[in-house]
């Protein structure tokens, strides 16, 4: 028995846009060949089904409660919010007219005329007043929530109405607590997407068939095996289908799923399994997509811990910092799926920096690691036995590279260093929540949407809903609400980079490495490409009968 | 001497022709000491019987030098080995082939093979053989009550084990390990055990009931034999041989199953080395390099093969029919 | 006989309630906080856990919960998962093809492990004994995850000769290879039993007394030898059903089947508790009626064991 290969592990989560940085690196992905594909007809529309190795949604299938991967997948293909990403990551309209502000913080949303859900109802401003209202309201449950936290109105104690508002039946307004100039890109996540009045009326349907507004419909969802998606005739935006529908095919394993893929049994894989990183791309040829992400990994040092306190326990961060051979693990343990960090954010966003002052701390430097723990230890002793422990939920995959990190911590540092499992990912969570986690521990933070933001604030900031290592420091959070209200895109890059210098000092949390984006796909398709975000960009993929 | 085992007494004179009838005093005659029991040599146990059966078998040996074996290497690791199976691994020696003093190669992250098998030995093997042995007493006393006796003892504790049967390994092990404070080879034993004796249990149950029923079993009982001796002297001895079997094979899946347990993070600390653990980082490696997985394999294979062996030999040991050819 | 069934089945109310009170403790006693974990990484504020809690009676006391689950068992209303999916709909998903695939397994193991353990038996310490005694080393010590994965690669996608993964409907072909997988350890252990049984058997008096009587060998084989040492080997058949429909994860994974299996494990790692609960609810009752069938075999194996 094996745990099974499961994206849960990460937690997070769908994300929904892209600015691409570096136009996609790695092998394959970006741009397709056409040419490879046996009849998929240029530029036209093609009519095969095109079957891709997905997981079992975790909720029903509504933009507030989906969260993770599998359900995720589908929301973005069967609901369109006001923007959508395109491969290139650039942010374009899909239902809004225009979305304005003076301030960024008060702004009016125009949507356009003759849009309707899969239900035949007409999609207004009311669907997505309802639908925000509904997502951020406490007493509904709802996973997403956590997303409508920036609108005036939201309080964590008690229900209380955002403000957001109809004007008319195409427009509406929404106010924020404070100016945010990434409003608009955050709009092309899923959780802001509109609902139909069925919805409010019966919310259950979507456990089984929901009603959308996107490009594709749902046509049947046969839980733990497929969900057939098949293009949505009535969809006037502009991700029109280029094939004849999609199936979301559930997979519990993802080497079975790249079996499948070898087999002939599937067209894309959006995951490659870890036993084949050594071999995919040498299997998939230029079919074998292996490109940066918005995903992070970080060791988080819990504030909590003693050891970890005070310009001792700084020492101690930046002495494990240089003690992890960043390059050699991610070309072994991760045979160059992985690339060394040299930020706190990711390459696919704008801002994203190799250069920034103290960023040293991340060069492995085995001398420096120990000179560092030795001058830590001159202060306060912690004893030459002393164990690191490095905490994870053992239900993913995570063992081999803490080990592999461990066996440098071992010969660098001289002390010991153990893993520290937690069966089960709620756990994990649990004893992070509460600070009762013996040592330091696995972070890893996908973006929601493509913004040096999103990889700053909701992770350090005081009191963030993912601040897990609790780190505090005003000046920090300063720095970004500075950033956050900035006049322009250059002045706000220039403050989060600072906001980062100050990371740098404190070290909350140790920067490992970027995940990439890896996949694959058959040659019996073609136009594949991957979102920043990893996932297919689904209604572009052609495929012949 | 024929002589000799049928004396006649001295001094009484031989019978005679011609005389009608001659009854024998019964300690005249030789058959008085046909009855006789030899009082000079000490009574051959059944154990001891078996013990010598046992020893006359070349099988025995086999088993026993590797089963002798593979303990001295759980117990004194250091014996064959000088490198460290955690310490001494550099990544940039992932996967790498056998070199000099090195002869099994280098895991995934740049460990010794070899001194990994050598000293995984330790933890699979107490695991194992403790889990076993628990299994065994447990499953066997549950079961051979319940089928020898009957009546209201089978009804209740063969409806314990239905419960028993019932719950999911994982879940009871995510339980019991999470308020465990100090996880042990023994610790993960009982839990392998605690849940794994149903099996061995029913078994043991459904043999005793067939044993129970055999001739020598009534001829005990009218001799006056107690129940619970005719149990532990006649009914076990001769139902033995299905729960060695099974108790064999058992060996080896806990080996492994203690493996899945410490990969979920609910069985033995990561800094334990196992071979059950390195089978399954092996898995990771499967694509490329399926063949370090068979080291810690073979192994097991091993210490489950020595165990079969003997497990076969006791059987044939204790049982008498299997003797007299 | 009649009154011994009746018994029977009146003894399964308590197991039952035994079994479902043990497992409705084990899993309030699991530690986390699934409620949390639905948010992510993010984890949800109080109040909306809170919220989550009292909609799926997570903040009522232990006996209340468990109450609160007889109800729903007796009235066949599970209730809904964290999934918003109908418990009921989830098993009704998962049992029908775990079912076929522990029962395709279950033959596997036992005309194979019951025929080679024969052979291996009566020729024993012969060549074809050491086979497969090596047979059973590999079986034992090589995990299932291998031999599946091995399987697939090698028969499924580079020799093509079974179908890569079971899919949807799966039928009796696609399930064969899964069977296999699935059965083989459990073969292991039918083989050595039914081999060590008609060893010993065939030292048995009776055997010898018929042959001693002129009946061929293969008549006493099969009709004294054979079903004299069938009582083990039944006995760890009707034990391994339910083990092989809850103990499937790893085949079921790599051959995505949605069965019983995965779905028990993934409801176990989520704290899905009413889901845990429904599904080894059923896993019972299977292990019950299994072991029931065991029992009233043995009178007809061995017509000396008798029930009042």
């Amino acid at each position: 028995m094996t745990p099974r290969g499961r994206p849960a592990g990460f937690g997070a989560f769908v994300a929904a846009s892209a600015l691409l940085l570096s136009a996609c690196g790695g092998g394959g992905g970006g741009d397709t060949d056409t040419g490879d594909t046996d009849g998929a007809t240029d530029g036209g529309a093609t009519t095969g089904i095109v079957s891709v190795n997905s997981t079992e949604p975790q909720n029903p299938l509504t933009p507030g409660m989906t969260n993770e991967v599998g359900g995720g997948l589908a929301v973005k293909n069967i609901f369109a919010g006001l923007v959508y990403y395109d491969a290139d990551g650039a942010v374009h309209n899909e239902m809004a007219e225009s979305i304005e502000s003076e301030d960024n913080q008060t702004w009016t949303i125009k949507i356009q005329d003759g849009w309707t859900f899969s239900d035949g109802t007409p999609v207004t401003a009311q669907s997505y007043v309802d639908a925000w209202k509904y997502t951020s309201l406490l007493s509904n449950g709802q996973n997403q929530q956590y997303f409508f936290h920036d609108f005036a109105g939201w309080s964590e104690e008690e229900d209380s109405e955002i403000s957001v508002e109809v004007v008319d039946d195409l427009t509406f307004t929404a106010e924020l607590a404070f100016p945010s100039a990434d409003f608009v890109l955050s709009l092309g996540y899923t959780a802001f997407m509109p609902m139909p009045e069925v919805f409010f009326e019966n919310p259950d349907i979507y456990a089984d068939a929901p009603v959308g507004n996107g490009p594709y419909v749902v046509e049947s969802w046969e839980h733990e095996n497929v969900i057939s998606l098949r293009p949505n005739p009535d969809y006037p935006g502009p991700r029109e289908p280029q094939n004849g529908g999609i199936d979301l095919v559930v997979y519990t394993d993802e080497d079975t799923a790249y079996n499948d893929l070898l087999g002939g049994n599937l067209d894309i894989i959006t995951n490659v399994p870890a036993s084949a990183f050594q071999t995919f791309e040498d299997e998939l040829g230029d079919r074998a997509v292996n490109q940066p992400s918005a995903l992070i990994q970080v060791i988080n040092v819990g504030e909590w811990l003693e050891e970890f306190q005070g310009e001792a326990g700084l020492l101690r961060r930046q002495a494990i910092s240089h003690a992890i051979d960043r390059e050699q693990v991610t070309e072994t343990v991760f045979a160059g799926t992985r690339t060394p960090a040299t930020d706190f954010t990711s390459p696919v966003v704008d801002g994203w920096s190799e250069d920034i002052p103290g960023s040293e701390v991340l060069q492995y430097d085995a001398e420096q690691a120990k000179s560092l723990w030795d001058e830590a230890e001159s202060m306060d002793p912690l004893g030459g036995d002393y164990t690191l422990q490095i905490a994870s939920n053992a239900d993913s995959d995570h063992q081999p590279w803490i080990d592999a990190v461990c066996n440098n911590v071992r010969s660098v540092l001289e002390i010991g260093c153990e893993f520290y499992p937690y069966p089960t990912f709620d756990e994990f969570l649990d004893a992070r929540d509460k600070g009762e986690v013996p040592g330091i521990f696995r972070g890893g933070w996908q973006a929601d949407w493509p913004a040096m933001s999103n990889f700053l604030g909701p992770i350090y900031g005081t009191g963030a809903g993912s601040n897990d290592a609790q780190y505090s420091n005003p000046d920090f959070d300063a720095k970004i609400t500075e950033a956050g209200a900035a006049e322009s895109v250059e002045e706000s890059t220039t403050l989060y980079k600072e906001a980062q210098e100050i990371l740098f000092q404190d070290l909350p949390g140790i920067p490992l490495w970027y995940q990439n984006a890896t996949a694959g796909y058959a040659d019996t398709i073609g136009d594949v490409q991957f979102g920043w975000d990893s996932d297919p960009i689904l209604h572009e993929v052609t495929k012949a009968e | 001497m024929p002589e000799n085992r049928y004396p006649s007494t001295p001094g009484q004179p031989a019978p005679r022709t011609g005389q009608e009838h001659y009854t024998a005093p019964f300690d005249e005659g030789g058959l008085g000491a046909v009855d006789a029991v030899e009082t000079t040599e000490a009574p051959r146990s059944f154990w001891r019987e078996s013990w010598r059966e046992m020893r006359s078998r070349a099988m025995f040996w086999v088993a026993a030098a590797i089963i002798v074996l593979v303990l001295v290497v759980a117990a004194f690791p250091g014996l064959f080995t000088s490198v460290h199976p955690r310490l001494d691994c550099s990544l940039s020696l992932s996967l790498d082939g056998p070199t000099a003093g090195h002869p099994f190669g280098f895991d995934f992250q740049g460990c010794d093979i070899y001194a990994r098998t050598v000293y995984g030995a330790r933890a699979s093997v107490l695991v194992g053989v403790m889990a076993t042995a628990m299994v065994i007493v447990l499953g066997t006393a549950i079961g051979a009550i319940a089928g020898y006796y009957g009546g209201w003892f089978d009804t209740i504790l063969s409806r314990i084990t239905d419960i028993f049967f019932a719950i999911p390994l994982v879940l009871a092990a995510i339980v019991i390990m999470s308020i465990t404070a100090n996880r042990t080879s023994f610790t993960v034993a009982f839990v392998l055990a605690l849940f794994g004796w149903t099996s061995i249990a029913r078994i043991t149950r459904g043999t005793v009931l067939s044993v129970k029923n055999n001739e020598f079993v009534t001829a005990a009982r009218a001799l006056g034999m107690g129940r619970g001796a005719i149990l532990l002297k006649h009914v076990l001895p001769n139902s033995a041989a299905p729960i060695i079997v099974y108790a064999t094979v058992a060996l080896g899946t806990f080996i492994v199953a203690e493996a899945t347990l410490s990969f979920l993070g609910i069985g033995l600390p990561p800094s334990v080395v196992s071979w059950g653990g390195d089978i399954s980082t092996a898995q990771r490696a499967i694509r490329i390099s399926p063949e370090i997985m068979l080291y810690p394999a073979g192994g097991l294979a091993l210490t489950v093969l020595g165990f079969i062996m003997m497990g076969d030999v006791v059987r044939d040991a204790l049982d008498p029919k299997a003797r007299k050819r | 006989m009649l009154w011994y069934l009746g018994r029977r089945l009146l003894q399964v109310i308590p197991v039952f309630l035994g079994a479902t009170l043990l497992l409705y403790a084990l899993v309030f006693l699991r530690p986390g906080d699934p409620v949390n974990a639905l948010g992510g990484e993010r984890g949800l504020p109080e109040a909306v856990q809170d919220e989550i809690r009292a909609r799926y009676n997570l903040d009522q006391p232990f006996l209340v919960q468990y109450l609160l689950f007889l109800r729903g068992v007796f009235t066949l209303d599970f209730g809904v998962d964290f999934r918003g999916r109908e418990i009921l709909d989830v098993m009704a998903g998962a049992f029908p093809v775990t079912f076929q695939l522990a029962l395709m397994a279950l033959a596997i193991e036992a005309i194979f492990g019951v025929g080679f353990g024969l052979v291996a038996g009566m020729r024993k310490g012969g060549w074809f004994d050491g086979s497969v005694l090596v047979m059973s080393l590999f079986v034992i010590a090589v995990p299932t995850f291998v031999i599946g994965f091995v399987a697939q690669l090698g028969l499924g996608v580079r020799l093509g000769w079974f179908p890569v993964t079971a899919g949807r409907d799966p039928d009796f072909y696609s399930l064969l290879m899964p069977a296999i997988v699935l059965g083989a350890v459990s073969f292991a252990y039918v083989l050595r039993l039914t081999r060590t049984s008609v060893a010993e058997n065939l030292s048995a008096d009776y055997v010898r007394t018929a042959r001693a009587k002129g009946l061929q060998r293969s008549q006493v084989t099969g009709r004294h030898v054979l079903r004299n040492s069938l009582i083990p080997v039944v006995t760890f058949l009707g034990a391994d059903l339910g083990n092989l429909m809850a103990g499937a994860i790893v085949t079921e994974g790599i051959f995505n089947i949605n069965g019983v299996g995965g779905t028990l494990y993934d409801a176990i790692v989520r704290g899905e508790n009413v889901t845990v609960v429904s599904l080894t609810t059923v896993l019972v009752l299977v292990y019950i009626a299994a072991n029931l069938l065991v029992d009233l075999l043995y009178a007809a194996l061995d017509p000396r064991i008798r029930y009042a």
